[in-house]
């Protein structure tokens, strides 16, 4: 008898419905079946944890926090407090104002916190509490409490991608300031839904360009942090709150994310209220989307790129070579946040990995037209918006892939094709280390390559029937 | 562990003192705050009679305090309903709520067991409502994917679960779900779960209870074969205790006839009215059916529990003195000598590492107490203990029932009137046998709570949030915290593990005897790891080490 976890069977049950006829939308609406995104106030929750001591804080039922604490710390195994003005149901049939002052002031008693980050949910959004009021009430005789950053998320209008930026350009519009006579100093970097490792490899980069970089949300020590020798209420790092305000005063921004350069943002904000100028680059993932960051950063800063990124680059394109018989000509299924997906199809072109699926829970209008411009060939990509997992069951099965890239919901399927997963993105909770997974730069991209030309190294060494131990 | 922190417990514990810690964990909270979870804090005295102090629990948790409890809709989709495999749960609502209760509970459950094979679990269905059926309603869509579920899978059930917006937007999950019966034959029924309920996930369970009872239990009369027929309710098969429980029954020579609802198929379900014996695990989640069934089908139950080998063997006489048949008592007791020894032996060699540590307790509404046999068997005490969404009764037994106060929270959740069945009702004991098993101890359709079975002095919290939880870990320094996964990382970061007893830290079974010895060598795993005594490094031990190098002597 087979007794396995309840995962064992995805394909047992279900025969997947043929043919495509179900673009989703209006008229032709489809349920979400395993879906591949995550709600908006995860999103933004999880931006906030990026600012010095801020404490999320959703308006609306516990639950929400609730779950949305267990899914980052099932990634991150960190502590992530999120605070919850806990909704009764007489505050969602008469409105939540008192729930959330009781909230936000039993908060900062217990915390102190430097900011709290305020998201709304599907409840206090559906009821259409009125939380900039409620905030102004607040703040009366508050005037010198920490700042309190409200952000509309209701997942009926975005996924955790859009409650993520939409967050960051709260924080920035409500605390950073123009400056009245312009002293440009250092860079604002906007690095989206990276990893704690992305963002110190990225810290380790400006320093080289002996460059100041305000990294806005820097999650690298929040919620990937040590082992406390003695007692604190909340871990230490995150942009610090005086650099948020601050970041009107930079010489430049730059933001990661060509569907984010299509899109408001906070680094876009800031160049119409501060002047302060935004570059918009892809997701620096492979060697010639990394090319455009340390070239852009060499523009802005004067500097010529540091010795040891030539070597790392040139490090990378000999493994590039030597790794390139393993790679060339496999076929990738791809999903995630559309800027991730996009940062891996370009990296993969460069190697020689068709992405025969870009796959994305979002729905920005942009994957495909993005897309084309970091593949050399979009027709040979099937390009899914607003997609699920039993979209990208169905198209995998039919498109003779070779390998999985992106979180670890996609681990089911895969396994029911036998086919491997490399891990990336959020969320990874079968893997220990996904917030040390680096996926940016050409360090980034080096590790990348060794995962994936390993993963289909092993697949072809557990395949083999003869079994072959030297490569 | 190191000698370097056991000597800091050493010296500390012998100063701490229950009530200033109680002080210090409530002192920053507003005086209104400060009063509310000072009820909620309760320092343990056994009386003459055995009764304890009043505790106040199911209580709506404060705005902004950071509480470990889940909602309406987590407890009755992801807790009772989630590990049935074969009904199709659509969760109607946003994107979220249903995403985060995509198999996160390591329910187990054995497909091969239904001659269909269906198994839903690894899927989570979604109406992934937008801001369209947000404003114009979604009962539309509600019922396009009720179609679409059927048309995919063809499954003999369908259940639908409203998150927070759907009661706010007034769709009707009720009455789509009864036209969508009509029309597709099979049966579809609806939860009004929505998140803001109750004050925790436990408002869930009894709408969970309520919903199965009406609508599944007693539509299948069929009796099945085997002797001493048995529900066991409240057992939800996290990391494989059900199978675990499943092979002790058939040792015994009992008959599991459902299981509510780990390892279970609904088909169980609709014929668990044929049981001569409700057993109860988790109380909290799952008395209401039991009581259901006792006053419409006349089937009485006993509050058991297989977390402990003591505890199993216990619960297993128990069940035998219920039938009072000399057969099954003696295949019980042979069951037991059989399978204590390698108990007895796993005992053996973990207690020298393990016994005279100390354990905390957060979880549940009924772990928190079954666990601590665990920890007993090992040596260990507990030294705090408390339910995240427990109610008096599962901490002071149910003799307080009548006096539990039932607030605004608690009054809209339906308590549904039943009769007993003109047909069907068939009591398994005469009142004088149920007289009789009682003045022999057996407790029948009762349970005693936790705190009586605590010792005198140690403290019980009712919802620990986040923040008092720290400040407990940072006072008494346990040997090991018991919680979530929400719990798990601030707890370690102060060098004290964390065991998961919502999902066993993808461990288990725990249950039954197999279960305990796995229990025991995991936590003397963790209880004696290495790795706490790595934390300070070397020279910030001894920071004279760093200063000085070779050369400078
Ligand atoms: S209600 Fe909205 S915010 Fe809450 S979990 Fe569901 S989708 Fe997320
Ligand atoms: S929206 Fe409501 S139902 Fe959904 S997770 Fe939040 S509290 Fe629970």
């Amino acid at each position: 008898m087979k007794r396995a976890d309840a995962k064992t069977t995805a394909a047992a049950a279900a025969p997947v419905t043929k043919g495509k006829e179900k673009k989703k939308g209006k008229e032709n609406y489809r349920p979400t079946r395993n879906a591949c995104k995550l709600c908006a106030p995860l999103g933004a929750a999880l931006a906030f944890k990026g600012f010095s001591k801020t404490i999320p804080f959703l308006h609306g039922s516990q639950g929400c926090a609730t779950y949305i604490r267990r899914y980052l710390i099932s990634h991150y195994r960190e502590p992530v407090d999120i605070a919850a003005s806990n909704f009764s149901e007489e505050a969602a049939i008469f409105g939540g104002q008192k729930s959330l002052l009781l909230g936000l002031e039993n908060v900062c008693r217990q915390y102190r916190p430097e900011m709290i980050g305020l998201a709304t949910t599907c409840l206090s959004e559906t009821i259409g509490d009125n939380v900039p009021m409620f905030l102004k009430e607040y703040r009366k005789g508050r005037e010198d409490g920490p700042p309190v950053v409200h952000v509309s998320t209701p997942s009926y209008r975005g996924t955790h991608a859009e409650g993520f930026h939409e967050a960051v350009r709260a924080v920035v519009e409500s605390l950073a300031t123009a400056p009245e006579t312009p002293s440009r100093e250092g860079i604002n970097l906007f690095p989206g839904m990276v990893s704690p490792a992305d963002i110190r490899h990225l810290k380790e980069i400006f320093k080289d360009f002996e460059t100041e970089v305000t990294i806005l949300p820097d999650i690298s020590e929040t919620l990937d942090g040590h082992l406390w020798s003695e007692y604190i209420r909340m871990p230490e790092g995150g942009t610090p709150i005086q650099k948020i305000r601050g970041s009107g005063r930079a010489r430049a921004s730059i933001e990661f994310g060509r569907v984010l350069s299509g899109q408001k943002s906070a680094g876009k904000s800031l160049e119409e209220r501060a002047r302060v100028q935004c570059f918009s680059l892809g997701l620096p993932i492979g060697v010639s989307e990394s090319d455009r960051l340390f070239q852009t950063l060499s523009e802005l800063t004067g500097h010529r790129v540091p010795e040891r990124y030539n070597a790392q680059r040139e490090r990378l394109l000999d493994a590039y070579v030597d790794g390139h018989k393993y790679v060339s000509g496999a076929r990738a299924i791809l999903y995630g946040e559309e800027d991730l997906v996009i940062g891996l199809a370009a990296f993969l072109s460069e190697i020689g990995i068709t992405p025969v699926l870009c796959a994305s829970g979002s729905k920005s209008g942009l994957l495909k037209e993005k897309l084309s411009q970091v593949t050399p060939d979009i027709s040979k990509i099937q390009v899914e918006e607003g997609a699920d997992f039993s979209d990208i069951e169905e198209i995998a099965a039919q498109s003779a892939p070779d390998i999985f890239i992106g979180s670890s919901k996609g681990y089911r399927i895969a396994r029911a094709l036998n086919l491997p997963l490399v891990r990336a993105g959020f969320p990874i909770h079968d893997r220990i280390g996904g917030p040390r997974i680096i996926h940016l730069g050409y360090q980034g991209a080096q590790a990348l390559f060794d995962r994936i030309a390993n993963a289909l190294i092993e697949k072809r060494q557990s395949d083999s029937k003869v079994g072959y131990g030297y490569m | 562990m190191s000698d370097y922190i056991e000597g800091i417990m050493d010296t500390e514990c012998e100063v701490i003192d229950p009530v200033e810690v109680k002080e210090e964990m409530i002192v920053r909270y507003p005086t209104k705050v400060a009063r509310k979870r000072a009820k909620q804090i309760v320092l343990n005295r056994i009386g003459e009679e055995g009764e304890v102090p009043p505790i106040q629990a199911n209580v709506r948790t404060i705005p902004g305090i950071i509480t470990q409890r889940g909602c309406c809709y987590a407890g009755c989709k992801g807790v009772v309903l989630g590990p049935t495999r074969d009904i199709v749960n659509i969760t109607h609502g946003p994107i979220g709520c249903g995403f985060y209760s995509w198999l996160t509970r390591r329910n187990q459950t054995d497909a091969d067991a239904s001659p269909d094979g269906h198994n839903f679990m690894p899927y989570c269905f979604s109406t992934d409502m937008q801001e369209g059926e947000i404003i114009f309603g979604g009962e539309k869509k509600l019922k396009q994917a009720i179609q679409e579920a059927y048309d995919i899978f063809k499954p003999k059930a369908i259940a639908v679960f409203s998150t927070c917006p759907v009661g706010l937007i007034g769709d009707d999950v009720h009455s789509t779900a009864r036209e969508m019966k009509k029309k597709l034959g099979i049966n579809v029924f609806g939860f009004s779960c929505e998140g803001y309920k109750g004050v925790s996930q436990s408002a869930g369970h009894h709408i969970a209870n309520n919903g199965i009872f009406t609508h599944v239990v007693g539509t299948d009369d069929t009796v099945g074969a085997g002797e001493y027929r048995m529900n066991l309710l409240g057992e939800y098969n996290i990391g494989g205790d059900a199978f675990e429980i499943e092979r002790i029954f058939e040792k015994c020579g009992m008959t599991l006839v459902s299981t509510f609802s780990g390892n279970s198929s609904i088909d169980g379900f609709a014929n668990s009215h044929t049981a001569d014996l409700n057993l109860i695990m988790c109380h909290r989640s799952i008395n209401y059916v039991a009581e259901m069934m006792e006053k419409k089908f006349g089937i009485p139950w006993l509050k058991i529990n297989f977390i402990g080998a003591e505890a199993t063997a216990k619960s297993l006489r128990k069940i035998a003195a219920y039938y009072g048949d000399q057969k099954l008592m003696d295949r019980v007791e042979a069951v037991i000598e059989e399978e204590m020894l390698p108990v007895k032996a796993a005992q053996r060699e973990v207690r020298p590492r393990t016994a005279g540590k100390r354990a905390m307790l957060f979880v549940g509404g009924s772990r928190a107490h079954h666990y601590q046999e665990l920890f007993s068997e090992m040596g260990m005490e507990t030294v705090s203990a408390g339910y995240e969404f427990g109610h008096r009764d599962d901490y002071e037994g149910r003799k307080v029932l009548p006096s539990i106060k039932i607030d605004a929270d608690s009054r809209n959740i339906e308590e549904l009137e039943i009769h007993p069945d003109p047909e069907r009702y068939r009591p398994r004991k005469r009142p004088e046998e149920i007289e009789k098993l009682k003045a022999a101890g057996l407790g029948v359709a009762d349970y005693e709570g936790m705190m009586p079975e605590m010792k005198e002095g140690v403290m019980i919290i009712d919802d620990i949030s986040q923040y008092e939880t720290d400040k407990l870990i940072e006072i008494y320094k346990p040997d090991i915290f018991c919680a979530g996964i929400k719990e798990k990382y601030a707890v370690q970061k102060h060098g004290i593990p964390l065991k998961q007893l919502h999902s066993y830290d993808y461990g288990g079974p725990y249950a039954g005897f197999a279960g305990a010895v796995n229990f025991y060598k995991e936590i003397d795993r963790m209880v004696n790891s290495k790795i706490w005594g790595y934390i300070r490094a070397p020279w910030k031990e001894h920071p004279e080490l760093s200063g000085s190098y070779a050369f400078e002597s």
